[in-house]
């Protein structure tokens, strides 16, 4: 079909009737889709809510989030940045579940292997594993972002020094603060990225105490809500931890 | 929406701010503080809509023929500046037409490209590392983000501009965009130096 053809074809001739009754039909599904889109928004705002979001919305991020997951590429690395490109002063925010004081000569990062028995690790050992540097542009989902530097050894290093072969395997990863009034929980492709690290150091210096010392969690793949500061606990689960800020509507993935 | 009511977006020079966009009645007149978790949740099903609406509507219009409407040709940007001459009672002449004017062919041909820009930078927003190469396309996260703004403010202002030629084009084009029907008339009752 040329298109001199196709704007021919396009005027015809109708009697009146025909032309009236094609017009109310027209109108008549015009004020349906209306009636039709009012009703699904007002139906939408009275559904119940599920972890504070409306329970249409909680299923559609966690249909995202299988997504995601499922094409998830580990090989895909959080841009690195030059160590003078990182901020000197580096912004604090969020400070739910940390203790103002810790003191490193009895704090230990628990570990629980399985329920019921749980590897004790102090500071000193920590350090003492290979050290790695990542310095990217650390995301809030508030919508700010920030170069920073950080160091510490990466968990998947971490992982294979204890023998966490068997906890690996496992599909999510929950950390806690010393007091437990913070939490995440972050799926294991993610949390074995090369880039996440169990970060002891902050621009070449120990962690400050107002950015989780003696030791936080630094994931380039992650929003900053699960950066978590001052780590008390790790644990593995094949079910979803518990998560601060999913359980308080936001998106429980927040991965980037 | 929810997003951006955000002090942040301010015009500013050194310490003393010119604009906010976003002033404190704004928030309260809509009850949006504090929301961001909500805001998020909607952003995140309503941009499927988005694409699925997206992707469905420019099949129709590519399958139906509907397109040859809609593209601008050769001669559409001389005569889209004449219409909106005409638009503002500037000049008289008003050039010849199809279904749409030169300047609706330009304008509906242009929100596509918008709305592909939207994806792309909401994806490189979204997930910047996994989605790198929009994030690329887009010329690093900063500017994505601002894309994605600029993007939005426009269909809020294609939308205002649209609302605003339908209700001064009058009762008969609304009945055409509707129907999909327009009537013309028998040339003869209406002589032609009066004819649209």
């Amino acid at each position: 079909m040329n298109s001199n053809d196709f704007f021919s074809k396009r005027t015809m001739e109708v009697s009146n009737t025909s032309y009236k009754k094609r017009m109310i039909a027209a109108f008549v599904i015009f004020a349906l889709c209306i009636i039709a889109g009012i009703a699904a928004w007002k139906w939408l705002l009275h559904q119940p809510t599920q972890q504070q979001a409306l329970k249409p919305l909680r299923k559609t991020l966690e249909a995202n989030e299988r997504i995601l997951q499922s094409t998830f590429d580990s090989s895909k690395k959080s841009r690195v940045y030059n160590e003078k490109d990182a901020a000197k002063k580096v912004r604090v925010n969020g400070l739910i579940g940390m203790e103002k004081m810790v003191d490193t000569s009895t704090w230990r990062l628990q570990v629980i292997r399985k329920p019921g028995d749980t590897l004790k690790i102090s500071l000193a050992e920590i350090e003492a594993l290979p050290k790695v540097h990542v310095i990217f542009d650390f995301k809030c989902i508030e919508g700010w972002n920030q170069v920073t530097h950080w160091a510490g050894v990466p968990l998947k290093t971490f992982m294979e020094y204890y023998h966490l072969n068997a906890q690996e395997e496992m599909k999510y990863i929950g950390l806690q603060t010393i007091n437990k009034k913070y939490y995440v929980g972050i799926d294991m492709p993610s949390a074995l990225q090369s880039q996440t690290i169990l970060c002891y150091e902050m621009n070449n210096k120990p962690l400050p105490a107002n950015q989780g010392y003696p030791l936080r969690l630094i994931i380039p793949v992650k929003y900053g809500i699960k950066h978590l500061k001052q780590i008390g606990t790790l644990y593995f689960s094949n079910e979803k931890p518990p998560d601060y800020w999913a359980e308080r509507g936001y998106d429980y993935y927040a991965g980037l | 929406m929810i997003y951006w009511a955000n002090g942040v977006y301010k015009i500013s020079v050194g310490n003393t701010t010119i604009i906010k966009f976003f002033p404190k009645g704004f928030y309260e007149a809509l009850n949006v503080p504090y929301h961001l978790a909500k805001g998020m949740s909607f952003h995140f099903a309503f941009a499927w809509l988005f694409v699925i609406n997206g992707i469905l509507y420019i099949a129709y219009t590519v399958f139906s023929g509907e397109w040859r409407y809609l593209l601008p040709n050769k001669n559409s940007f001389k005569e889209a500046w004449q219409v909106f001459l005409h638009d503002l009672h500037i000049k008289k002449y008003q050039p010849p037409q199809q279904k749409y004017n030169a300047a609706q062919r330009i304008a509906y041909t242009a929100i596509i490209f918008m709305g592909i820009g939207s994806v792309l930078s909401g994806l490189a927003i979204y997930k910047p590392v996994q989605f790198n190469w929009a994030l690329f396309l887009c010329g690093g996260y900063a500017s994505a983000r601002v894309i994605h703004f600029i993007l939005t403010i426009g269909y809020v202002l294609f939308f205002l501009v649209h609302i605003f030629q339908v209700i001064k084009t009058g009762w008969n084009n609304f009945q055409a965009m509707i129907s999909g029907l327009e009537v013309i008339k028998p040339a003869k009752e209406i002589p032609a130096n009066e004819q649209q």
